[in-house]
């Protein structure tokens, strides 16, 4: 069975493994599914048939990571200083705030760390750490909805046949995080916040449009015309940060077999499919499983599912209702 | 696989299965991301490393590698300006992107906030009242006493808590400077285009105005001496010009902090005296 170990080598890069151990539901519940071809089809129309186009949770997180930005440009245009600074760094009514991957550059590079850098770093480490590590990804990044967006492009361009999807290795945003951590202790430099989609965005929404625009516009160009989500998906180390972060966290999308077709729509739709490897048909180790941490929590998976097979989670809270 | 007009040559492998050459190129293409990006990181440093475009940092800032390695970039300094003097690096400038600096002719420091509040808003201690121990310090930067801002001068505590000074301000082009010249000045300083601001003890404590709604008008210019917010940092002193008559000209003196006011306020153009950024004391 998959324990969490497991679940962090496959964020960092590894092929998901074929669990070979089962529990006697799941082996039912797989069994089950094998015996009844016929009645599983049927059923698995009838879902198709009732399924509701629903965009519950894309919603919901736009107007999250819309509202959460805009706050930010309103704190100061407006000077209402609920939330001042950019996401690298800021203050929530006072409290400080530091962006996780931005605190690293900075104290790999200066080597020093005053009180308040700590205090906001231990701060943000807890949210997310309970709020779900890369939860930050699709909740709060401003690059990532953006992404989303010309996502969509790219999917149209594909269905046309005029460009297709060229994957990378995934453990080359493991290599990634090493050498951006590699460069800012050895060169002195916060090196990757010059290349960061995410600061630059984020300040352009607050200080004003800059040159750094054309940068990230690059980037969207080269996940619409060559590789899908590139950035966030091989690339970038604020993603592996909160990962890592989320590893341990409650909040979770969970995966239950008992209500999965395998039809696989959640894989389309998904940033980091390899996290949904368990929903292939067989593969399910047991009849609830949790998805590893690489999951952002965006919920497409849970609003493209038509049976109801993906739902949030928070581990715990079901055996203490 | 082999054919019999062709007979494989012992060393060679039979063709590569399809699967194992699509791992091949998604490894080679994954090297080439990384070396591109990896690349294009070091590309950041170009700039910082011929100083392509040198800075005024805002008062309390570390020596430059030490302030381009500390500031998170968040601009939490921007917010807290109340004249809107600092302003944030962008991608052109490297690893400056995202950095504060002041662009002192457009927009100069003139610590209407009495407090120096920049420093106190900024997370990382990239602005600092005081240095960490292993922070370089250069001699002559260090301001040899707290200066002493004017408009709190008669305050309990009139000093600033400034520890270093950002620059020193520097008559560039005597030649430009009205009173060199023996010329006075009468009008808006900057014109009515201008439209940054200065706080005018005055006209209002506590509320910056724009310089264009404050026009002068002065025998001998000398805006610079009387427009600077700290004090025994510049005076006129008189001269005899080669014709024979009294002219003045501003000296700058130790407790100058780099501020920029005399800059900003210059009504020549270019401005005759300038700041040197990042520039030590030398009597």
């Amino acid at each position: 069975m998959m324990g969490a170990f497991d679940r962090i080598k496959v964020m960092l890069g590894a092929e998901p493994e074929k669990a070979t151990v089962f529990t006697p539901e799941a082996k039912e519940l797989h069994e089950l599914k094998r015996m009844n071809k016929a009645d599983f089809q049927a059923m698995k129309q009838h879902a198709r048939e009732h399924q509701l186009v629903n965009h519950k949770w894309r919603n919901r997180r736009w107007a999250v990571l819309l509202f959460t930005n805009l706050l930010f440009t309103f704190s100061f245009w407006l000077d209402i200083q609920m939330l001042e600074g950019a996401l690298t760094a800021s203050r929530f009514v006072g409290f400080h705030l530091i962006d996780l991957n931005s605190a690293l550059q900075v104290m790999l590079a200066h080597k020093h760390i005053i009180v308040n850098l700590f205090i906001g770093t231990a701060t943000v480490f807890f949210l997310w750490a309970a709020l779900g590590g890369r939860s930050f990804c699709s909740w709060v990044c401003p690059y990532h909805l953006v992404a989303e967006w010309f996502e969509w492009l790219h999917l149209k361009l594909v269905d046309r046949k005029l460009v297709t999807d060229h994957e990378f290795h995934r453990g080359t945003r493991t290599v990634f995080w090493v050498l951006f951590s590699l460069m800012a202790l050895l060169s002195g430099y916060t090196v990757f916040e010059t290349l960061s989609p995410t600061g630059i965005l984020s300040r352009a929404l607050i200080y004003g449009p800059s040159l750094a625009l054309g940068w990230v516009l690059l980037l969207l160009v080269f996940e619409v015309v060559y590789s899908r989500r590139a950035w966030c998906r091989y690339v970038c180390p604020i993603g592996l940060t909160y990962g890592m972060v989320g590893a341990v966290s409650p909040l979770r999308v969970e995966y239950r077999l008992e209500n999965c077709f395998h039809e696989g729509d959640c894989r389309k739709v998904c940033l980091v499919p390899h996290v949904l490897d368990v929903v292939i048909k067989g593969r399910a180790p047991d009849k609830h499983v949790p998805i590893g941490p690489d999951c952002t929590r965006c919920g497409l998976c849970i609003d493209v599912c038509p049976s109801g097979a993906l739902r949030y989670d928070i581990k715990g809270l079901g055996k203490l209702l | 696989m082999s054919d019999e007009q062709n007979p494989p040559t012992p060393q060679k492998r039979g063709p590569v299965p399809v699967r194992k050459q699509a791992t091949r190129r998604r490894f080679i293409r994954s090297v080439a991301l990384g070396s591109a990006v990896v690349g294009l990181s070091f590309l950041g440093f170009v700039p910082v490393g011929n100083a392509y475009k040198p800075r005024l940092r805002p008062p309390g800032a570390l020596e430059e590698k030490d302030f381009l390695a500390s500031c998170i970039k968040c601009g939490q300094c921007v917010q807290v300006c109340p004249v809107q003097a600092i302003k944030l690096g962008d991608i052109d400038e490297g690893y400056g992107i995202g950095v504060p600096f002041i662009d002192a002719r457009n927009q100069a420091c003139d610590f209407s906030c009495d407090a120096v509040q920049c420093i106190l808003a900024c997370p990382t201690g990239a602005l600092t009242y005081r240095k960490p121990d292993f922070a370089e310090t250069r001699a002559g930067m260090q301001m040899s006493r707290a200066p002493v801002l004017k408009a709190k001068e008669k305050d309990p505590e009139p000093t600033l808590n400034l520890k270093e000074r950002i620059g020193v301000a520097r008559l560039d082009r005597p030649e430009l400077c009205l009173a060199v010249q023996g010329k006075g000045f009468k009008g808006q300083a900057r014109g009515p285009a201008f439209t940054g601001l200065l706080r005018y003890m005055e006209v209002d404590r506590w509320k910056p105005i724009p310089v264009r709604d404050h026009p002068y008008e002065r025998e001998v210019c000398d805006l610079c001496v009387t427009e600077c917010p700290i004090k025994d940092a510049i005076a006129m002193v008189g001269f005899v010009a080669e014709d024979g008559s009294r002219r003045f000209k501003p000296v700058v003196l130790e407790q100058c902090v780099g501020c920029g006011v005399c800059e900003m306020v210059c009504p020549t153009e270019p401005a005759a005296i300038v700041i040197d950024q990042r520039k030590e004391w030398s009597a």
